[in-house]
Protein backbone atom coordinates (compact mmCIF):
# COMPACT_ATOMS: atom_id res chain seq x y z
CA UNK A 1 0.00 0.00 0.00
CA UNK A 2 1.58 3.67 -0.90
CA UNK A 3 1.21 6.69 1.30
CA UNK A 4 -1.56 7.69 -0.95
CA UNK A 5 -3.39 4.75 -0.71
CA UNK A 6 -2.81 4.32 3.33
CA UNK A 7 -4.57 7.98 3.62
CA UNK A 8 -7.67 6.56 1.36
CA UNK A 9 -8.36 3.75 3.33
CA UNK A 10 -10.58 3.71 6.57
CA UNK A 11 -9.71 3.22 9.73
CA UNK A 12 -10.92 -0.29 9.78
CA UNK A 13 -9.05 -3.66 10.68
CA UNK A 14 -11.81 -5.67 12.36
CA UNK A 15 -12.01 -9.06 10.91
CA UNK A 16 -15.92 -9.27 12.68
CA UNK A 17 -18.63 -7.20 14.35
CA UNK A 18 -19.66 -8.85 17.63
CA UNK A 19 -20.01 -6.13 19.79
CA UNK A 20 -19.70 -2.15 19.65
CA UNK A 21 -18.06 -1.33 23.28
CA UNK A 22 -14.86 -1.39 22.55
CA UNK A 23 -14.87 0.25 19.60
CA UNK A 24 -13.05 4.10 19.01
CA UNK A 25 -14.86 6.84 17.92
CA UNK A 26 -13.14 6.54 14.26
CA UNK A 27 -14.50 3.15 13.64
CA UNK A 28 -17.98 4.26 14.49
CA UNK A 29 -17.20 6.99 12.22
CA UNK A 30 -15.97 4.95 9.12
CA UNK A 31 -19.60 2.92 9.18
CA UNK A 32 -21.58 6.07 9.79
CA UNK A 33 -19.45 7.66 6.44
CA UNK A 34 -19.72 4.78 4.52
CA UNK A 35 -23.38 4.38 5.17
CA UNK A 36 -24.15 7.50 3.75
CA UNK A 37 -22.52 6.48 0.17
CA UNK A 38 -24.76 3.49 0.25
CA UNK A 39 -27.84 5.61 1.02
CA UNK A 40 -27.25 7.21 -2.25
CA UNK A 41 -26.99 3.25 -4.02
CA UNK A 42 -30.61 2.59 -2.74
CA UNK A 43 -31.66 5.70 -4.49
CA UNK A 44 -30.81 4.62 -8.24
CA UNK A 45 -32.57 3.04 -10.68
CA UNK A 46 -30.10 0.17 -10.40
CA UNK A 47 -30.01 -0.28 -7.03
CA UNK A 48 -27.02 -2.76 -6.98
CA UNK A 49 -23.54 -2.33 -6.99
CA UNK A 50 -20.90 -4.97 -7.65
CA UNK A 51 -17.89 -5.23 -4.23
CA UNK A 52 -19.60 -8.57 -2.98
CA UNK A 53 -19.56 -10.58 -6.45
CA UNK A 54 -18.47 -14.07 -5.66
CA UNK A 55 -19.10 -13.65 -2.00
CA UNK A 56 -21.14 -15.95 -0.09
CA UNK A 57 -23.25 -14.55 2.89
CA UNK A 58 -24.74 -16.71 5.13
CA UNK A 59 -28.05 -15.54 7.69
CA UNK A 60 -27.67 -17.90 10.34
CA UNK A 61 -31.02 -17.02 12.34
CA UNK A 62 -31.43 -19.35 15.51
CA UNK A 63 -33.83 -16.99 17.01
CA UNK A 64 -37.11 -15.62 14.97
CA UNK A 65 -36.27 -12.75 13.14
CA UNK A 66 -37.95 -11.48 9.86
CA UNK A 67 -37.09 -7.25 9.74
CA UNK A 68 -33.30 -8.16 10.62
CA UNK A 69 -33.15 -11.04 8.26
CA UNK A 70 -34.87 -9.14 5.35
CA UNK A 71 -32.25 -6.36 6.27
CA UNK A 72 -29.56 -8.13 5.74
CA UNK A 73 -30.48 -10.31 2.98
CA UNK A 74 -31.35 -6.58 0.73
CA UNK A 75 -28.22 -5.28 2.36
CA UNK A 76 -26.01 -8.39 1.20
CA UNK A 77 -28.16 -8.67 -2.39
CA UNK A 78 -27.44 -4.69 -2.77
CA UNK A 79 -23.79 -5.51 -2.74
CA UNK A 80 -24.23 -8.42 -5.15
CA UNK A 81 -23.34 -11.29 -2.71
CA UNK A 82 -24.88 -14.51 -2.84
CA UNK A 83 -27.00 -15.14 0.26
CA UNK A 84 -28.51 -18.29 2.13
CA UNK A 85 -30.54 -18.22 5.16
CA UNK A 86 -30.16 -20.81 7.77
CA UNK A 87 -33.64 -21.10 10.33
CA UNK A 88 -34.00 -22.36 13.46
CA UNK A 89 -37.50 -23.68 12.88
CA UNK A 90 -37.52 -26.46 10.30
CA UNK A 91 -33.64 -26.80 10.47
CA UNK A 92 -31.00 -29.42 12.13
CA UNK A 93 -31.11 -26.58 15.47
CA UNK A 94 -34.82 -27.84 15.82
CA UNK A 95 -33.73 -31.07 15.57
CA UNK A 96 -31.19 -30.86 18.65
CA UNK A 97 -27.87 -29.96 16.72
CA UNK A 98 -24.97 -28.23 18.75
CA UNK A 99 -24.12 -24.57 18.11
CA UNK A 100 -20.29 -26.67 17.07
CA UNK A 101 -22.34 -29.10 14.66
CA UNK A 102 -23.51 -26.05 12.80
CA UNK A 103 -20.42 -23.53 12.76
CA UNK A 104 -18.69 -26.80 11.07
CA UNK A 105 -21.74 -26.88 8.71
CA UNK A 106 -21.22 -23.50 7.85
CA UNK A 107 -17.64 -23.76 7.62
CA UNK A 108 -18.22 -26.65 4.70
CA UNK A 109 -20.51 -24.60 3.22
CA UNK A 110 -17.83 -21.76 2.35
CA UNK A 111 -19.74 -18.44 3.41
CA UNK A 112 -17.24 -15.28 3.52
CA UNK A 113 -19.39 -13.58 5.60
CA UNK A 114 -22.18 -15.26 8.38
CA UNK A 115 -24.61 -13.13 10.26
CA UNK A 116 -26.30 -14.61 12.98
CA UNK A 117 -28.96 -14.06 15.11
CA UNK A 118 -29.03 -16.37 18.63
CA UNK A 119 -30.98 -16.82 21.98
CA UNK A 120 -27.30 -17.17 23.88
CA UNK A 121 -25.22 -14.31 24.60
CA UNK A 122 -21.85 -14.33 23.32
CA UNK A 123 -23.06 -17.43 20.38
CA UNK A 124 -21.41 -15.18 17.67
CA UNK A 125 -17.76 -15.17 20.05
CA UNK A 126 -18.06 -18.84 19.99
CA UNK A 127 -18.72 -18.82 15.90
CA UNK A 128 -16.22 -16.53 15.22
CA UNK A 129 -13.50 -18.48 17.58
CA UNK A 130 -14.25 -21.04 15.31
CA UNK A 131 -15.01 -20.27 11.75
CA UNK A 132 -12.85 -18.90 8.85
CA UNK A 133 -15.72 -16.38 7.95
CA UNK A 134 -16.63 -13.01 8.93
CA UNK A 135 -19.06 -12.64 12.05
CA UNK A 136 -21.79 -9.97 12.01
CA UNK A 137 -23.83 -10.42 15.18
CA UNK A 138 -27.49 -9.69 14.33
CA UNK A 139 -28.15 -10.24 17.92
CA UNK A 140 -27.21 -12.39 21.03
CA UNK A 141 -29.67 -12.87 23.79
CA UNK A 142 -29.77 -9.94 26.46
CA UNK A 143 -25.97 -9.13 24.84
CA UNK A 144 -25.99 -7.11 21.74
CA UNK A 145 -27.42 -5.56 18.54
CA UNK A 146 -24.74 -3.98 17.52
CA UNK A 147 -26.05 -3.12 13.56
CA UNK A 148 -29.35 -1.71 15.03
CA UNK A 149 -26.95 1.10 17.15
CA UNK A 150 -24.89 1.69 14.40
CA UNK A 151 -28.37 2.21 12.59
CA UNK A 152 -30.35 4.44 15.34
CA UNK A 153 -27.14 6.56 15.37
CA UNK A 154 -26.77 7.11 11.51
CA UNK A 155 -30.95 8.02 11.90
CA UNK A 156 -30.15 10.25 14.87
CA UNK A 157 -27.38 11.83 13.05
CA UNK A 158 -29.30 12.32 9.95
CA UNK A 159 -31.92 13.75 12.10
CA UNK A 160 -30.20 16.19 14.78
CA UNK A 161 -26.88 16.59 13.07
CA UNK A 162 -23.67 16.21 15.40
CA UNK A 163 -24.77 14.24 18.64
CA UNK A 164 -21.78 15.83 20.84
CA UNK A 165 -24.11 17.22 24.03
CA UNK A 166 -27.08 15.96 22.82
CA UNK A 167 -29.80 14.28 25.39
CA UNK A 168 -31.29 10.93 24.23
CA UNK A 169 -33.70 9.43 26.27
CA UNK A 170 -34.47 5.30 26.21
CA UNK A 171 -37.75 3.96 27.95
CA UNK A 172 -38.18 0.75 28.50
CA UNK A 173 -37.01 -2.61 29.47
CA UNK A 174 -33.35 -2.13 29.79
CA UNK A 175 -32.57 -5.12 31.58
CA UNK A 176 -33.33 -7.82 28.55
CA UNK A 177 -32.90 -5.52 26.04
CA UNK A 178 -29.34 -5.49 23.59
CA UNK A 179 -30.71 -3.12 21.31
CA UNK A 180 -30.49 -0.38 25.10
CA UNK A 181 -26.74 -1.93 25.49
CA UNK A 182 -26.11 -1.16 21.54
CA UNK A 183 -27.32 2.31 21.20
CA UNK A 184 -25.94 3.38 24.41
CA UNK A 185 -22.04 1.75 23.27
CA UNK A 186 -22.10 3.61 19.81
CA UNK A 187 -24.08 6.69 20.89
CA UNK A 188 -21.89 7.73 23.54
CA UNK A 189 -18.65 7.90 21.84
CA UNK A 190 -20.56 10.19 19.10
CA UNK A 191 -20.96 12.83 22.20
CA UNK A 192 -24.32 11.83 23.25
CA UNK A 193 -25.32 11.87 26.67
CA UNK A 194 -28.18 8.86 27.76
CA UNK A 195 -31.17 8.83 29.89
CA UNK A 196 -32.62 5.50 30.88
CA UNK A 197 -36.35 5.64 32.69
CA UNK A 198 -38.65 2.53 32.42
CA UNK A 199 -39.91 0.53 35.74
CA UNK A 200 -36.96 -0.54 38.38
CA UNK A 201 -37.58 -3.58 38.17
CA UNK A 202 -36.37 -3.80 34.25
CA UNK A 203 -33.18 -2.18 35.23
CA UNK A 204 -29.96 -3.88 35.84
CA UNK A 205 -29.37 -3.43 39.06
CA UNK A 206 -26.31 -2.03 39.36
CA UNK A 207 -27.28 0.74 37.35
CA UNK A 208 -31.10 0.75 39.98
CA UNK A 209 -28.20 1.47 42.07
CA UNK A 210 -26.29 4.43 40.45
CA UNK A 211 -23.48 2.79 38.93
CA UNK A 212 -24.00 3.69 35.77
CA UNK A 213 -21.76 3.45 32.63
CA UNK A 214 -20.11 7.21 31.77
CA UNK A 215 -22.62 9.80 30.44
CA UNK A 216 -25.70 7.57 31.17
CA UNK A 217 -28.02 8.38 33.84
CA UNK A 218 -31.19 6.74 35.33
CA UNK A 219 -34.14 8.71 35.68
CA UNK A 220 -37.45 6.57 36.83
CA UNK A 221 -39.90 9.15 36.60
CA UNK A 222 -40.47 9.18 32.04
CA UNK A 223 -41.85 12.55 32.44
CA UNK A 224 -38.75 14.21 33.77
CA UNK A 225 -36.60 12.42 31.42
CA UNK A 226 -38.20 13.73 28.51
CA UNK A 227 -37.98 17.24 29.57
CA UNK A 228 -35.72 18.97 27.23
CA UNK A 229 -34.35 15.88 25.72
CA UNK A 230 -33.13 15.81 21.93
CA UNK A 231 -34.76 12.57 21.45
CA UNK A 232 -36.32 8.97 22.10
CA UNK A 233 -36.04 5.77 21.82
CA UNK A 234 -38.70 3.17 22.90
CA UNK A 235 -38.42 0.05 23.74
CA UNK A 236 -40.10 -3.10 22.44
CA UNK A 237 -41.96 -4.73 25.74
CA UNK A 238 -42.01 -8.59 25.59
CA UNK A 239 -45.34 -9.28 26.81
CA UNK A 240 -44.17 -12.67 28.67
CA UNK A 241 -42.36 -10.06 31.15
CA UNK A 242 -45.54 -9.26 32.99
CA UNK A 243 -45.96 -13.13 33.47
CA UNK A 244 -42.55 -13.35 35.17
CA UNK A 245 -43.98 -11.04 37.59
CA UNK A 246 -41.65 -7.79 36.42
CA UNK A 247 -44.75 -5.77 35.48
CA UNK A 248 -48.53 -5.11 36.91
CA UNK A 249 -50.26 -4.73 34.01
CA UNK A 250 -49.86 -3.81 30.78
CA UNK A 251 -52.44 -1.28 30.93
CA UNK A 252 -50.23 0.13 34.02
CA UNK A 253 -47.14 0.01 31.89
CA UNK A 254 -48.46 2.02 29.00
CA UNK A 255 -49.99 4.73 31.42
CA UNK A 256 -46.83 5.05 33.11
CA UNK A 257 -44.20 4.15 30.61
CA UNK A 258 -45.48 4.59 27.19
CA UNK A 259 -44.73 7.64 25.11
CA UNK A 260 -48.28 9.45 24.30
CA UNK A 261 -48.48 12.45 22.20
CA UNK A 262 -48.95 14.99 25.44
CA UNK A 263 -44.89 13.14 26.84
CA UNK A 264 -43.18 13.69 23.55
CA UNK A 265 -43.94 17.11 23.72
CA UNK A 266 -42.35 17.53 26.81
CA UNK A 267 -39.09 17.42 24.62
CA UNK A 268 -37.58 19.91 22.60
CA UNK A 269 -39.35 21.12 19.59
CA UNK A 270 -38.63 18.45 16.68
CA UNK A 271 -37.32 15.74 18.71
CA UNK A 272 -37.76 12.53 16.98
CA UNK A 273 -38.89 9.38 18.45
CA UNK A 274 -37.34 5.74 17.41
CA UNK A 275 -38.14 2.44 17.99
CA UNK A 276 -36.24 -0.80 16.91
CA UNK A 277 -39.34 -2.40 16.08
CA UNK A 278 -41.95 -4.64 15.75
CA UNK A 279 -43.49 -1.98 17.87
CA UNK A 280 -46.45 -2.72 20.40
CA UNK A 281 -48.44 0.24 19.51
CA UNK A 282 -51.05 1.10 22.47
CA UNK A 283 -48.40 -0.15 24.88
CA UNK A 284 -44.74 1.39 24.66
CA UNK A 285 -45.70 3.93 22.39
CA UNK A 286 -49.04 5.67 20.78
CA UNK A 287 -49.73 4.95 17.61
CA UNK A 288 -50.46 8.33 17.01
CA UNK A 289 -46.67 9.21 18.06
CA UNK A 290 -45.71 6.19 15.98
CA UNK A 291 -46.57 7.56 12.80
CA UNK A 292 -46.53 11.33 13.52
CA UNK A 293 -44.23 13.91 12.46
CA UNK A 294 -41.30 12.93 15.19
CA UNK A 295 -41.30 9.63 13.82
CA UNK A 296 -38.01 8.14 12.49
CA UNK A 297 -39.21 4.43 12.38
CA UNK A 298 -40.01 4.11 8.83
CA UNK A 299 -36.36 5.69 7.95
CA UNK A 300 -34.55 3.65 10.60
CA UNK A 301 -35.78 0.32 8.23
CA UNK A 302 -34.29 1.94 5.22
CA UNK A 303 -30.95 3.37 7.12
CA UNK A 304 -30.74 -0.44 8.33
CA UNK A 305 -29.68 -1.46 4.67
CA UNK A 306 -27.51 0.70 4.23
CA UNK A 307 -26.06 0.28 7.90
CA UNK A 308 -25.65 -3.55 6.66
CA UNK A 309 -24.25 -2.60 3.52
CA UNK A 310 -21.08 -0.44 5.06
CA UNK A 311 -20.59 -3.28 7.53
CA UNK A 312 -20.53 -6.06 4.86
CA UNK A 313 -18.30 -3.97 2.83
CA UNK A 314 -15.62 -3.28 5.08
CA UNK A 315 -15.43 -6.59 6.38
CA UNK A 316 -14.68 -8.33 2.97
CA UNK A 317 -12.52 -5.63 2.52
CA UNK A 318 -10.24 -6.63 5.54
CA UNK A 319 -8.38 -9.34 4.91
CA UNK A 320 -8.76 -12.95 6.66
CA UNK A 321 -5.26 -13.59 7.25
CA UNK A 322 -2.85 -10.89 8.50
CA UNK A 323 0.62 -11.08 7.11
CA UNK B 1 11.50 -2.57 2.50
CA UNK B 2 9.90 -1.06 -0.14
CA UNK B 3 10.93 2.18 -2.94
CA UNK B 4 15.16 3.12 -1.77
CA UNK B 5 15.54 6.52 -2.40
CA UNK B 6 19.26 8.04 -3.16
CA UNK B 7 19.19 11.66 -2.17
CA UNK B 8 15.40 12.73 -2.83
CA UNK B 9 13.17 11.94 -5.58
CA UNK B 10 13.56 13.94 -8.75
CA UNK B 11 10.42 15.52 -9.77
CA UNK B 12 9.70 17.55 -12.83
CA UNK B 13 6.50 20.05 -13.22
CA UNK B 14 4.23 18.81 -16.36
CA UNK B 15 1.76 21.44 -16.50
CA UNK B 16 1.76 24.85 -14.63
CA UNK B 17 -1.08 26.98 -13.39
CA UNK B 18 -1.70 28.61 -16.84
CA UNK B 19 -1.24 25.24 -18.71
CA UNK B 20 -3.71 23.85 -16.32
CA UNK B 21 -6.36 26.42 -17.35
CA UNK B 22 -5.55 26.25 -20.82
CA UNK B 23 -6.26 22.62 -20.90
CA UNK B 24 -9.59 22.84 -19.34
CA UNK B 25 -10.80 25.61 -21.83
CA UNK B 26 -9.37 23.24 -25.08
CA UNK B 27 -10.82 20.30 -23.57
CA UNK B 28 -14.42 22.71 -23.49
CA UNK B 29 -13.88 23.62 -26.98
CA UNK B 30 -13.35 20.28 -28.67
CA UNK B 31 -16.60 19.25 -26.43
CA UNK B 32 -18.67 21.93 -28.50
CA UNK B 33 -17.45 21.18 -31.62
CA UNK B 34 -17.80 17.29 -31.01
CA UNK B 35 -21.31 17.79 -30.45
CA UNK B 36 -22.39 20.80 -31.36
CA UNK B 37 -26.37 19.93 -29.95
CA UNK B 38 -25.64 20.87 -26.33
CA UNK B 39 -28.85 20.39 -24.95
CA UNK B 40 -28.29 16.51 -24.51
CA UNK B 41 -24.62 17.46 -22.92
CA UNK B 42 -24.14 16.02 -19.21
CA UNK B 43 -20.64 15.89 -17.62
CA UNK B 44 -19.64 14.11 -14.92
CA UNK B 45 -16.37 14.09 -12.53
CA UNK B 46 -14.68 11.08 -10.97
CA UNK B 47 -13.78 11.51 -7.81
CA UNK B 48 -11.65 12.51 -6.13
CA UNK B 49 -10.14 15.42 -8.61
CA UNK B 50 -12.25 14.37 -12.20
CA UNK B 51 -15.06 16.16 -9.90
CA UNK B 52 -13.11 19.00 -10.03
CA UNK B 53 -12.10 19.33 -13.63
CA UNK B 54 -15.97 18.36 -14.78
CA UNK B 55 -16.89 21.81 -12.58
CA UNK B 56 -14.34 23.63 -14.39
CA UNK B 57 -15.29 22.07 -17.65
CA UNK B 58 -19.15 22.84 -16.86
CA UNK B 59 -17.94 26.55 -15.91
CA UNK B 60 -15.72 27.04 -19.19
CA UNK B 61 -19.22 26.22 -21.15
CA UNK B 62 -21.44 28.08 -19.25
CA UNK B 63 -18.74 31.45 -20.13
CA UNK B 64 -17.89 30.36 -23.57
CA UNK B 65 -21.21 29.21 -24.54
CA UNK B 66 -23.98 30.54 -22.19
CA UNK B 67 -25.02 26.60 -21.40
CA UNK B 68 -25.28 25.03 -17.99
CA UNK B 69 -24.95 21.39 -18.47
CA UNK B 70 -25.97 18.82 -15.67
CA UNK B 71 -23.32 18.04 -13.72
CA UNK B 72 -22.79 14.60 -11.57
CA UNK B 73 -20.13 13.07 -9.60
CA UNK B 74 -19.41 9.76 -9.36
CA UNK B 75 -16.96 7.77 -6.67
CA UNK B 76 -16.33 4.58 -8.24
CA UNK B 77 -14.88 2.62 -5.24
CA UNK B 78 -17.14 0.01 -5.14
CA UNK B 79 -16.85 -0.74 -8.84
CA UNK B 80 -12.83 -1.45 -8.40
CA UNK B 81 -11.82 -5.23 -10.01
CA UNK B 82 -9.53 -5.20 -7.12
CA UNK B 83 -11.42 -4.90 -3.67
CA UNK B 84 -10.98 -8.22 -2.74
CA UNK B 85 -7.03 -8.63 -3.20
CA UNK B 86 -5.67 -5.05 -2.33
CA UNK B 87 -6.08 -5.83 1.83
CA UNK B 88 -8.09 -3.13 2.75
CA UNK B 89 -11.15 -0.91 2.65
CA UNK B 90 -11.04 1.81 0.34
CA UNK B 91 -13.30 4.84 1.36
CA UNK B 92 -16.22 4.97 -0.30
CA UNK B 93 -17.81 8.34 -0.93
CA UNK B 94 -21.35 9.54 -2.16
CA UNK B 95 -22.04 9.90 -5.75
CA UNK B 96 -23.69 12.37 -6.70
CA UNK B 97 -25.49 11.69 -9.89
CA UNK B 98 -29.41 13.72 -9.85
CA UNK B 99 -30.28 13.85 -13.38
CA UNK B 100 -31.12 10.92 -15.73
CA UNK B 101 -28.76 10.16 -17.91
CA UNK B 102 -30.73 8.10 -19.92
CA UNK B 103 -30.37 9.73 -23.70
CA UNK B 104 -27.46 11.85 -22.59
CA UNK B 105 -23.99 12.36 -24.38
CA UNK B 106 -22.48 12.03 -21.26
CA UNK B 107 -18.50 12.88 -20.95
CA UNK B 108 -16.94 11.32 -18.15
CA UNK B 109 -13.95 13.26 -16.62
CA UNK B 110 -10.96 12.18 -14.71
CA UNK B 111 -7.21 13.99 -13.89
CA UNK B 112 -4.80 11.05 -15.00
CA UNK B 113 -5.62 8.17 -17.30
CA UNK B 114 -3.43 5.04 -16.65
CA UNK B 115 -3.98 1.52 -16.84
CA UNK B 116 -7.74 2.16 -17.39
CA UNK B 117 -9.07 0.46 -14.72
CA UNK B 118 -10.69 3.11 -12.91
CA UNK B 119 -12.79 4.03 -16.52
CA UNK B 120 -14.00 0.29 -16.48
CA UNK B 121 -15.28 0.62 -13.08
CA UNK B 122 -16.63 4.23 -14.11
CA UNK B 123 -18.39 2.93 -17.42
CA UNK B 124 -19.98 0.04 -14.99
CA UNK B 125 -21.07 2.81 -12.13
CA UNK B 126 -22.25 5.08 -15.18
CA UNK B 127 -24.74 2.33 -16.57
CA UNK B 128 -26.42 1.48 -12.84
CA UNK B 129 -27.84 5.19 -13.45
CA UNK B 130 -29.25 4.55 -17.03
CA UNK B 131 -28.53 4.35 -20.96
CA UNK B 132 -26.65 7.19 -22.12
CA UNK B 133 -26.89 8.21 -25.62
CA UNK B 134 -23.32 7.68 -25.66
CA UNK B 135 -20.40 8.11 -22.96
CA UNK B 136 -17.08 10.19 -23.94
CA UNK B 137 -13.82 10.47 -21.93
CA UNK B 138 -11.84 13.75 -21.01
CA UNK B 139 -8.99 13.19 -19.16
CA UNK B 140 -6.47 16.29 -18.20
CA UNK B 141 -2.84 13.99 -18.23
CA UNK B 142 -2.80 10.97 -20.44
CA UNK B 143 0.29 8.96 -19.52
CA UNK B 144 0.34 5.88 -20.97
CA UNK B 145 0.38 1.77 -19.69
CA UNK B 146 -3.19 1.25 -20.81
CA UNK B 147 -4.02 -2.09 -19.41
CA UNK B 148 -7.68 -2.46 -20.96
CA UNK B 149 -8.72 -1.43 -24.37
CA UNK B 150 -9.45 2.16 -23.46
CA UNK B 151 -8.76 5.61 -25.04
CA UNK B 152 -9.68 9.09 -24.13
CA UNK B 153 -11.78 11.50 -26.69
CA UNK B 154 -10.20 14.72 -25.22
CA UNK B 155 -6.71 15.07 -23.49
CA UNK B 156 -5.03 17.72 -21.37
CA UNK B 157 -1.56 16.86 -22.00
CA UNK B 158 0.43 13.07 -23.34
CA UNK B 159 2.84 12.49 -21.01
CA UNK B 160 5.35 9.79 -21.56
CA UNK B 161 5.95 8.15 -18.07
CA UNK B 162 7.61 4.67 -15.98
CA UNK B 163 4.96 2.45 -15.11
CA UNK B 164 6.66 2.91 -11.59
CA UNK B 165 6.36 6.92 -12.43
CA UNK B 166 3.74 8.80 -10.15
CA UNK B 167 1.37 11.63 -12.15
CA UNK B 168 0.33 13.85 -9.13
CA UNK B 169 -2.54 16.21 -10.01
CA UNK B 170 -3.16 19.09 -7.79
CA UNK B 171 -6.16 21.33 -7.95
CA UNK B 172 -6.79 24.86 -6.47
CA UNK B 173 -9.87 23.35 -4.97
CA UNK B 174 -8.41 20.55 -2.93
CA UNK B 175 -4.73 21.07 -2.66
CA UNK B 176 -4.43 24.80 -2.78
CA UNK B 177 -2.52 25.36 -5.92
CA UNK B 178 -2.70 24.13 -9.89
CA UNK B 179 0.10 22.11 -10.65
CA UNK B 180 0.47 18.20 -11.96
CA UNK B 181 3.67 17.04 -11.72
CA UNK B 182 6.02 13.97 -11.86
CA UNK B 183 7.48 12.11 -9.48
CA UNK B 184 10.09 9.13 -10.40
CA UNK B 185 10.61 6.41 -8.56
CA UNK B 186 13.28 4.07 -8.79
CA UNK B 187 12.97 0.84 -9.94
CA UNK B 188 12.83 -1.30 -6.91
CA UNK B 189 15.75 -4.22 -7.18
CA UNK B 190 14.80 -7.33 -5.04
Amino acid sequence: MTVLEQAKALRWTRRHVLDTDDWTRDEIEAVLETSGAMVEILKRPVRKAPPLRGKTVILFFAEASTRTRVSFELAAKALSADVTTISASGSSVEKGETLLDTVRTLHALGGDVVVMRHASSGAPYFVAERSDAAVINAGDGWHAHPTQGLLDAYTLRGALGDLQGKRIVIVGDVLHSRVARSDIHTLVPLGARITLSGPPTLMPLAWRRGQLPACVTYEADLDRALEDADGAIALRLQKERQEGGLLPSLREYSRVWGLTEARVRLMRPNAPVMHPGPMNEGVEIDAAVAHGARSLVERQVTNGVAVRMALLYLLVGTPLDEH
Amino acid sequence: MGTRSSGGTPRTVLLGADDVRRAVSRIAHEIVERDRDLSALAIVGIRSRGDVLAQRLREALRVHEHVTVPLGALDITLYRDDLTRIGYAPVVHESALDFSVDDKVVVLVDDVLFTGRTIRAALDALVDYGRPRAIRLAVLVDRGHRELPIRADFVGKNVPTRATDDVRVHLVEVDGRDEVELVAREQVIA
